[in-house]
């Protein structure tokens, strides 16, 4: 178990180093220059743009400004935010707290939901209940997520009065940070559960429509992979020893079946922070995604390329432990 | 919890309904009606109790210090709730008006402007900062020497970049700021100009407190002085929540009187969409920047109303006169007869701009009303290009804007309709665009042949359209896209500029803008106007014509 966890984190260290790279390049290439934009539509004279890009290090040859980036890096220094003058990696602490706790949320709505579905579409497959599942989840996968943010608040918000429209907690609570997650942070403040609801409730929205499309994957890999499960002797011969139908769907399949679908979650949280990008704008969610989005907007070079390998760390770092359960579970993982 | 209400939603729909219910209408005691101490349930929060005004900004600040700042939402959220300057511009208007200073004096060369301070300003107190005496020169001359000297303590605090101070060319022109007492300041100037006072009004010159600096040089935290400001404002900072809320509450006591509404929440919603639904259902009193397309919408809601007001800014085509055949005048009126303009007001701004034809708005003095416009007539423009002796037409490029902005929503698609426009007097345009920094950096040094630009105001000085972008220094500087540098118009712009009598300014202007018609070295295109939607029952809110939001004077009807 020990070898198998330093192999994999041996080969976590090329992989930030690539992120780094390319995450560095990228924004680089897109045409643009911070300088220009932070100066703005007025100009300035030549002496004060030099100037400021000398102060962003920006007037450095490429080589040296990833060196740079890189050095920082690995002494947990990602340099300052070009637009806000603060620590690249103080703003991402501020903001990662509140995609995570969206991003828990999404992904609890959709086990909740995908598994139970995928389940019965297995079970009943060919019925009415597995056509329309698997067309609801190909229409939840396909659904773009700003257009679908859209429809659930005109519908949820504003037809129905359900839920609130954006935010995280209503403007009454004035919620002191502690952990950043809200729901934890109000029984800190004191106060109780009327605040909880209140988070809870600004949290369904966003959670659905950040939560749809890993519903909609789940949903069909648990059917899938049911569907195999359910075909297998060892199902047939747990029938015949007299187990109920139930009993052998949930112990004998579904253990069994669960092993690809929780790699596949493991995968989803990669596609949750991408999603968080938009689900956030259109909730006026206050977390990295949307933070993300204007600082590559704003060309803040530092912003992009330390979000980026920040976000790229956590999601290798849930993978990472996604592939130590699946190899604590399933011991032939461990000789490959 | 959440897996018990997840199932329960699934299950019980009428059980979420209710609970949900439930809450909301507890909420909206607070949000709508936002009166009394009626917080939702148990929550003694720590909002102070009384009148809660919500504000949905469209974005989030880049710092709580206007003198580094260059956006919208930076000033709504600094210069015009924390913070006041010597002089303002009347509530709605451009007019200047005494603030902090009650009265000034021009010395008669124009170079020295001695501005009386009022006695009773009281600077705010914060969980930071308790000031122990009132606001007076010191302070005056702190805010300034920080942005004009290097070698001052504060001055490198936070990045040491101060744009618009620096593009407005104050560091250029502020030779010295002086205390002559304590409630006298004079500012020095290398030369007469009488913008001068009209910047002065300006978000950059927003006054901080000396003796906070003072303060947080003990304590070694220089950098908060930004980030946990004390102004003199109407409203003090009270905590910022990064890109979901801003909080402030009233100043107790504000030199202006205490405000009505006793907290202001900026809840910071950047899609315009989503800001009108929360408008919609009483989550915000005010939205900045409603969707265009929904204004028919809110105007027939009759729980709201829409606001308008004619900007400060202009949209225009450049024609680079250091191209040919834009060299020639003849060409360049003919582009102007050439293109159907009118036709660009309903495609591009849906009607929400007035066509524009000098390069100030009507809504600032000096507005020359008997210049004549160029009317849509190709085959005029035919003629003149014959004259011009390219009456077989020519090739040309234009660059469209990449980015939407109030004075030109989407460039390429108007670009399209002149290409369209053009084509039937023979001149064919290719389309280029490039990404927005690269355009102007581009743009800025001339390598265009005709371009998609625009302004909007800064001080609603004339000055400030006619000499940034038509001035001959302008070229040099970038901001003069058509880059035409004419003697005539340069002298009465620069006269203008040295001039303290008003009326001898505006001759000044109006003779200016007709040798800009008739030299056509743009397109005058449109004036779009701005919008605001608000909740019924809020009163004393008047919009600004540079688009940025005071809540002075704002209250919610019962």
């Amino acid at each position: 178990m020990l070898a198998f966890l330093f192999k994999r984190i041996f080969v976590v260290v090329p992989t930030l180093v690539g992120v780094s790279l390319v995450a560095f390049a990228l924004i680089r290439l897109i045409p643009g220059d911070p300088v220009l934009l932070l100066i703005g539509e007025r100009g300035a004279s030549p002496e004060v743009y030099q100037e400021m890009k000398a102060a962003y290090g920006l007037d450095q040859p490429l080589p040296v400004q990833y060196g740079r980036f890189m050095l920082g890096a690995a002494t947990g220094d990602l340099g300052k935010s070009i637009h806000s003058g603060r620590g690249v990696m103080e703003e991402f602490q501020d903001r990662f707290p509140a995609t995570l706790e969206l991003g828990l949320v999404a992904l609890m709505f959709a086990i909740l939901f995908g598994l139970p579905m995928g389940i019965i579409a297995a079970v009943k497959r060919n019925s009415i209940f597995d056509y329309s599942f698997m067309s609801v989840s190909l229409i939840g996968y396909s659904m773009p997520i700003f257009w679908w943010g859209l429809i659930l608040i005109l519908f949820f918000s504003v037809q129905l009065g359900w839920t609130p429209v954006s935010g995280r907690i209503d403007i009454a609570y004035d919620i002191p940070t502690w952990s950043g997650f809200l729901l934890v942070d109000v029984w800190r403040a004191g106060e109780g559960w009327p605040a909880f609801v209140s988070a809870f409730q600004h949290l369904i929205l966003p959670a659905i429509a950040l939560g749809t499309i890993p519903l909609a994957a789940i949903a069909r890999m648990t059917r899938s992979s049911m569907l195999e499960v359910l075909g297998e002797d060892y199902m047939r011969t747990a029938r015949a020893k007299g187990v109920s139908r139930l009993g052998v769907i949930v112990v004998h399949g579904l253990r069994n079946a669960l092993v690809p679908v929780i790699t596949v979650i493991g995968l989803l949280a990669g596609q949750i922070v991408t999603g968080a990008v938009l689900t956030e704008t259109i909730f006026s969610w206050p977390g990295i995604g949307r933070w993300l989005v204007a600082s590559v907007t704003a060309r803040d070079y530092p912003v992009v390329q330390g979000g980026i390998l920040l976000i790229a760390s956590s999601v290798i770092l849930i993978n990472v432990g996604v592939d130590l359960a699946y190899a604590w579970a399933n011991p032939k993982m461990r000789m490959q | 919890m959440i897996s018990k209400i997840g199932f329960a939603a699934a299950s019980s729909v009428a059980w979420l309904n209710a609970r949900l219910n439930s809450r909301l209408t507890a909420r909206k005691t607070v949000l709508v009606v936002a009166c009394g101490a009626a917080l939702v349930g148990t929550a003694q929060s720590t909002l102070a109790a009384g009148k809660t005004f919500v504000y949905c900004s469209e974005g989030s600040p880049s710092t709580f210090n206007p003198q580094m700042g260059t956006d919208g939402p930076t000033f709504n959220a600094s210069s015009r709730t924390i913070y006041n300057r010597l002089v303002d511009f009347e509530k709605g208007g451009t007019r200047i008006l005494p603030s902090l200073a009650e009265s000034w004096s021009v010395s008669k060369d124009g170079k020295q402007y001695t501005f009386k301070l009022r006695k009773d300003v009281d600077f705010q107190t914060t969980d930071a900062f308790k000031p122990n005496r009132k606001f007076n020169a010191d302070d005056v001359v702190f805010t300034f020497q920080r942005m004009l000297k290097k070698d001052h303590p504060f001055h490198k605090i936070n990045g040491g970049v101060y744009e618009y101070f620096t593009s407005m060319g104050m560091d250029e022109l502020i030779e010295d700021v002086k205390k002559v007492d304590p409630y006298t300041v004079q500012f020095v100037l290398r030369r007469s100009e009488t913008p001068f006072l009209a910047n002065m009004a300006m978000d950059f010159a927003s006054i901080l407190s000396a003796e906070y600096g003072t303060v947080l040089t003990k304590n070694n935290t220089p950098e908060r002085i930004d980030t946990e400001p004390v102004g003199t404002g109407p409203f003090v900072f009270r905590k910022y929540d990064k890109d979901n809320q801003i909080r402030f509450h009233a100043h107790p006591t504000y030199f202006g009187g205490k405000q009505a509404i006793d907290n202001l929440v900026f809840s910071i919603t950047p899609d315009p969409n989503v800001r009108y639904q929360k408008l919609k259902r009483g989550e915000c009193h005010l939205i900045a920047e409603p969707p265009l397309t929904d204004l028919q919408a809110m105007r027939a809601d009759g729980a709201l109303q829409v606001l308008e007001q004619g900007g400060l800014n202009v949209g225009y085509l450049a024609m680079n006169v250091q191209k040919a055949p834009f060299n020639n005048v003849k060409v360049r009126k003919a582009i102007n007869y050439a293109l159907n303009r009118k036709s660009y007001l309903d495609a591009i701004y849906q009607g929400h701009a007035s066509l524009a034809k000098n390069p100030i708005p009507p809504t600032m003095w000096s507005y020359n009303k008997s210049t004549s416009d160029y009317e849509y007539n190709p085959e005029k423009a035919k003629q003149l290009l014959k004259e011009a002796g390219v009456a077989t037409g020519f090739s040309t490029k234009l660059w469209a804007m990449p980015v939407s902005r109030p004075y030109n929503p989407n460039g390429k698609k108007m670009a399209e309709m002149m290409q369209a426009d053009l084509k039937k007097v023979g001149v064919q345009v290719e389309i280029v665009t490039y990404d927005w920094p690269t355009y102007l950096d581009k743009a800025r040094k001339g390598e265009h042949e005709m371009l998609l630009m625009g302004w909007t105001g800064d001080n609603g000085d004339p000055d400030n359209f006619m000499n940034v972008l038509l001035g001959c220094n302008a070229v040099e500087g970038g901001s003069n896209y058509s880059r035409w540098c004419q003697k005539s118009y340069d002298s009465l712009i620069s006269a203008a500029r040295t001039t303290v009598d008003v009326k001898k300014r505006t001759e000044f202007y109006t003779k200016a803008q007709t040798i800009f018609k008739d030299e056509a070295p743009w397109v005058t295109l449109a004036h779009a106007k701005v919008f605001r939607a608000m909740r019924k029952e809020v009163t004393g809110y008047k919009m600004s014509p540079f688009g940025t939001d005071s809540f002075v004077g704002v209250d919610l009807k019962k």
